[in-house]
């Protein structure tokens, strides 16, 4: 049976993580995985939670030892969670904070004694390539999450390819931190999988503003790689907080423009690589934006067009799998992005469909037809665009709207604004002109701007 | 509560409800926010239910902060939601780390 080690630290004291920045050993790593299998319910499906990198990483291996399914969707709404209920009904939430208020069974995370059993022997668990590790959703165009299935085999395969690229197998000890949390695909395969899988270590905080990435950062001993994203990238270029040197930055979730990614470059003296992927897909294509517009793929993996839809299979993809981007294949191994297809949105990493969107709006007892669009203005320091609503629903107020929404929707999907109207600016065959709801919202905007 | 100690806790008024309007007034031209300045509750929660901020706005917020008052905050996530739990809050914590 073919298997991929748990993970790949050559000896027991190798690094796994630094927490706060005191260093745990890969010895003392899977003596937690292992007694956190003593004590985890008996469900098969995990929801883990835990904000601390490391607890999730010990909930993950715990899970991978046990044969058991870690559960990621895209959101933790109300609506969602009775979703993944319903999906897995043995599913239980592993958190590690004592107010959490996700509805399903709940496994409060302890913290063991800190000191790995001296006499325990050596060794890693190796878990088969074929064994089911996680459910990934995305939020799909009529209002049910889609799973799709990730082996070990897969996601562990796609990290580990990715590795040399990002120059972490030259023997050195890297240690990655992480802007984004570990229940994001990107978090998930490129803070804790490649940790794991490339023999390096990662940082269990998250930090947020600035000046906690500094922190995070001086933390930890180099070489050292920031995995984070064009929002933390451009609030790091604004801000007057000094980066402690770093070794690599890794930036995805969206494409940086090139004088942007010129720009990280020189600020820290370091390189700049962008990752593209997908949550069906995994890491599929690597980028030095500072130098070149084109996408590089994985090895294996190749892109094909059929029709107006361009697939990926190959390498850890193994399936035909439909891309959401506009796609210019350039060669066998090179392509350009061109923005989104036109049903999908993303906000900061965050992905929906206003298919789907516009289904939970409409869903709402009270409102009699509403549409989502994406604003063109706006942005701030951050870069991010937020959406806007139309909405008829005579008898329902903006927040009584927006408290249903928020029960349904993730809250960077919340509309804003969300404006009333008596009915929307649907043209002769009933479609909504992308134009008309611009105009609208500008209007609206401008109105309260001068009350 | 003893008049004296009333007295102590008395802060000072004008300057802190200038403070909390100008705050109120960077929030809402920020984050393109629908509420007018004075209409902002200042002990309304600023995350999720009251205001509807999300940590992309706050992240907006903390820049714009960092450039107006010179603070770079600082937060794990449990103190971040302390900070930014109200307008008030927010405002004290300003005006008793600004050094601009």
């Amino acid at each position: 049976m073919d298997t991929i080690a748990l993970l790949s630290h050559s000896t027991p004291t190798a690094i796994v993580a630094y927490r706060a920045g005191i260093p745990v050993t890969a010895q003392q790593f899977l003596c937690d995985a292992k007694r956190l299998t003593e004590s985890l319910p008996a469900g098969e499906h995990v929801l883990n939670v835990c904000a601390d990198r490391y607890r999730f990483t010990v909930g993950l291996a715990a899970c991978l030892i046990t044969g058991r399914v870690s559960l990621l969707p895209s959101t933790h709404t109300p609506e969602v969670i009775g979703q993944l209920a319903a999906f897995a009904p043995d599913a239980f939430c592993l958190t590690d904070d004592a107010h959490c208020d996700i509805g399903l069974p709940q496994h409060y995370y302890s913290e063991g004694p800190g000191q790995p059993d001296a006499a325990a022997a050596w060794s890693v668990p190796q878990i088969p390539v074929q064994q089911l590790a996680a459910i990934v959703f995305t939020s799909g165009s009529t209002g049910t999450p889609l799973p799709y299935r990730k082996t070990w085999g897969r996601l562990a395969g796609c990290v580990r390819d990715g590795a040399p690229r990002l120059g972490l197998l030259d023997g050195r000890s890297h240690t990655l931190i992480g802007t984004v949390p570990a229940q994001h695909m990107y978090g998930f395969e490129s803070t804790v999988l490649l940790a794991l899988v490339s023999g390096n270590a990662f940082s269990a905080e998250r930090p947020f503003y600035p000046a906690d990435v500094a922190a995070a950062m001086s933390a930890v001993p180099r070489p050292r790689a920031l995995i984070t994203t064009p929002v933390h990238l451009r609030a790091l270029l604004t801000s007057a907080v000094q980066l402690p040197s770093v070794d690599l930055i890794v930036s995805a979730t969206a494409p940086l423009e090139q004088d942007l990614a010129r720009e990280v470059e020189m600020k820290f003296h370091t390189t700049l690589l962008e990752i593209y992927g997908s949550t069906e897909t995994g890491q599929i294509a690597m980028r030095r934006a500072a130098q070149s517009a084109a996408w590089r793929l994985w090895p294996g993996v190749r892109l094909q067009v059929a029709g107006d839809q361009v697939f990926a299979h190959g390498g850890h993809v193994e399936q035909l799998t439909p891309m959401c981007d506009v796609i210019e294949l350039l060669d066998d191994e090179e392509f350009l992005l061109h923005g989104r297809l036109a049903d999908l949105v993303n906000v900061a990493g965050k992905r929906s469909s206003f298919g789907y969107l516009n289904t939970q709006l409409n869903a709402i007892p009270g409102v009699v037809d509403g549409v989502f669009f994406l604003r063109e203005t706006g942005g701030g320091a951050t870069g991010v665009a937020r959406l806007g609503a139309v909405v008829v629903a005579p008898t329902l107020s903006v927040a009584a709207l927006t408290e249903q929404l928020r029960q349904r929707i993730d809250p960077v999907f919340l509309p804003r604004p969300l404006i009333m109207v008596e009915r929307l600016p649907r043209n002769a065959t009933g479609k909504l002109p992308q134009q008309a709801l611009q105009s609208l919202a500008s209007t609206h905007l401008q109105m309260n701007e001068s009350t | 509560m003893s008049d004296k100690a009333s007295l102590i806790q008395q802060p000072a008024p004008l300057t802190d409800i200038a403070l909390q309007r100008e705050i109120a007034g960077l929030l809402v031209r920020a984050l393109n926010l629908e509420t007018l300045p004075q209409d902002i509750d200042p002990a309304a929660p600023l995350y999720g239910e009251g205001l509807g901020l999300d940590s992309i706005d706050i992240l907006e917020v903390a820049l714009l902060v960092s450039k107006q008052y010179g603070i770079q905050l600082r937060a794990d996530a449990s103190e971040n939601q302390q900070t930014f739990r109200s307008l008030r809050h927010l405002s004290e914590y300003i005006a008793a780390h600004r050094t601009k």
